[in-house]
């Protein structure tokens, strides 16, 4: 137990990993460039059906730029690219022929910085429906709700819907962001460092959210605060230098890592 | 301890070489800068003093009348503003509903779409187009464009349109010379099309990257990323860029008077000529004496105010996209 010197151990196993969950994404040999740099070297991992899956590892690890892969966000800038296989229910996400906006809906994403569009509370939710299903507007309006209360969000703003989405706190538009990625019914969430712009008491409704979207969607979540990874996944993947140097259930790999570098990092001792 | 700081105290105290920066010449730079700044607000205020002072015997001599009369006849010294305000506005309409597209759509492809090679030489383009002198465009518009403007546009539409109700009018040219406020707003066009398109190209950079990515991260097609969050997220500030560019169309004088054929008629037909206020003053400045030279004075504050409330509106819509 000596290698726990955050305390963590209490949160740790709060919910335990679930291996025998079938495997949403498979990831195979990627390899990833930024022009000529290769910022991601034959990565293989597989994450699990409704388990949170923690990317961990210090700044420029290539963390996030996984993530990116997974709903082909690189591909907006010409001099990113991904070699390899990414495998969602079996089909490769990296090959041309793949519709990448319909990919984007099935894979859900949420940034750093909550990023409200520019109208109001309602349509935040509903542009995103829209976009890919045309339904009368009594559903619509129970689909918005839906996506609400799943982010903990419908009573905040229930009496305000048509107001900006801009006037809500930090927190709650980031929730808002995420009821917008919950509405169309994602099968995957990519999370990328979704706290980190935020005050505690707003991280730890974001937190526990997680916990409860876990029961119908795989994510994935990008962190720098390894007490988050600990507390909020399953698994926890540990990154360096663009290399995947350890992945498995987060308890094992907080209280028993097998490689000296995840122990060094988790214990602070570099990163 | 004591001692020893004392004695620090004292050195320093009595270092020769030292002296406290002078209070008098920090006061004199104080000053020299202060009357630099002093001097733009002093020569504004002239400018305009000596404008309303100009004009003032031709608002007297008028009234209210100066601004809807549509008279400007030397020889009987009658002065109205109304078909230099009417030619002003038209000509600078028609430059927005040709430019402001144009310059949107160079600016969103600048932004959006444009293959990283191609960046450089179309924005320099842009640069170089702005970079030319007016009178070029008049030059250009009179001797070039107009001629093949006269041909390929006012003469077949004209016989088109010829009888037809309300085209007809708007669209008919008695004298198919090719100079004209549709001409006019034309060249216009094309001279603010490199503001707008550079100003809102900037606008667009401003938003940051990550909102970009959460509008195609929701599976927004590239139409639906611009039209629905991008620019709504800086409507304002564009609104801004248009407006200066109505500053500058609105203010032109050179290329315009070439183009615009210098006609005091109130016309509904766009290919007839007209004025604006500026090519009337650059017409007639040279020879006025007397009241009309106060007409033509009159008519300058009338356009500087116009514009002057145009651009600063426009300043603050621009400002109002840096500010968030």
């Amino acid at each position: 137990m000596s290698s726990i010197a955050l305390d963590t151990s209490s949160a740790i196993g709060k919910s335990t990993a679930n291996t025998a969950a079938p495997v949403r994404i498979a990831v195979r040999d990627l390899n990833f460039y930024y022009g000529d740099f290769r910022s991601l070297k034959d990565i293989s991992i597989d994450f699990y059906d409704r388990q949170v899956t923690a990317l961990i590892g210090p700044s420029g690890c290539g963390k996030s730029t996984l993530l990116r892969t997974f709903n082909r966000i690189y591909s907006l800038y010409p001099e990113q690219r991904a070699e390899g296989e990414i495998l969602l229910d079996g089909q490769n996400v990296l090959s041309p022929s793949i519709d990448v906006n319909e990919l984007r809906a099935r894979v859900g994403m949420v940034f750093q910085k909550p990023t409200p569009f520019p109208m109001s509370i309602y349509d935040n939710i509903a542009f995103g429906i829209r976009l890919y299903e045309n339904l009368p507007r009594s559903e619509l309006d129970g689909r918005v709700e839906e996506a609400l209360r799943k982010a903990a969000l419908w009573d905040e703003v229930k009496d305000k819907l048509r107001q900006s989405g801009m006037g809500l706190s930090g927190g709650q538009q980031q929730r808002l962001c995420i009821a917008r990625t919950i509405a169309q019914q994602p099968e995957v969430i990519l999370l990328d460092e979704p706290t980190s712009a935020l005050d505690p008491i707003s991280t730890g409704k974001i937190e526990e959210l997680i916990e409860h979207l876990r029961t119908e969607f795989t994510i994935v979540i990008v962190t720098h605060n390894m007490q988050q990874a600990a507390r909020i996944s399953q698994f926890t993947a540990f990154m360096y230098l663009g290399e995947l140097v350890e992945f498995g259930p987060t308890n094992k790999m907080f209280m028993t890592p097998t490689k000296k570098q995840t122990q060094d990092y988790i214990t602070g001792r570099f990163g | 301890m004591v001692a020893l700081s004392q004695k620090l105290l004292v050195t320093s105290m009595d270092k020769p070489s030292r002296r406290s920066p002078s209070f008098n010449s920090d006061q004199i730079f104080r000053l020299a800068s202060l009357s630099s700044a002093l001097l733009v607000l002093i020569v504004l205020a002239g400018i305009i003093g000596s404008m309303i002072y100009g004009g003032l015997p031709a608002f007297r001599e008028f009234g209210l009348g100066f601004i809807t009369s549509s008279a400007w006849d030397v020889q009987r010294d009658e002065y109205g503003a109304w078909v230099a305000i009417v030619g002003t506005l038209t000509s600078a309409l028609i430059a927005l509903v040709i430019g402001v597209p144009i310059s949107v759509g160079i600016a969103i492809f600048l932004t959006q779409l444009c293959p990283p090679w191609l960046k450089r030489p179309i924005a320099t383009t842009i640069e170089l187009l702005a970079a030319v002198p007016s009178i070029i465009y008049g030059m250009w518009g009179l001797f070039v464009f107009a001629p093949l403007f006269a041909k390929f546009v006012q003469i077949p539409v004209s016989r088109i349109v010829e009888g037809l109700p309300v085209l007809g009018t708007i669209l008919y040219a008695r004298v198919p010379s090719g100079v004209g406020v549709l001409t006019a707003g034309i060249i216009l066009s094309i001279m603010i099309i490199p503001f707008i398109a550079s100003i809102t190209r900037d606008i667009l950079d401003q938003i940051p990257p990550v909102m970009r990515e959460s509008a195609y991260g929701i599976g927004c097609t590239t139409w639906e990323v611009v039209r629905h969050v991008l620019v709504p997220q800086v409507g304002v500030s564009i609104i801004g860029a248009i407006m200066l560019g109505l500053g500058r169309a609105l203010g032109e004088t050179m290329a315009v008077t070439f183009v615009v054929g210098n006609a005091n008629r109130l016309s509904l037909s766009l290919f007839d000529p007209g004025s604006t206020i500026a090519s009337r003053i650059a017409n007639e400045f040279n020879e006025a004496i007397g009241l009309q030279l106060n007409a033509l004075m009159a008519l300058g504050c009338i356009l500087f105010l116009v514009t002057f409330s145009v651009l600063v509106l426009a300043r603050l819509l621009v400002a109002r996209a840096t500010v968030k």
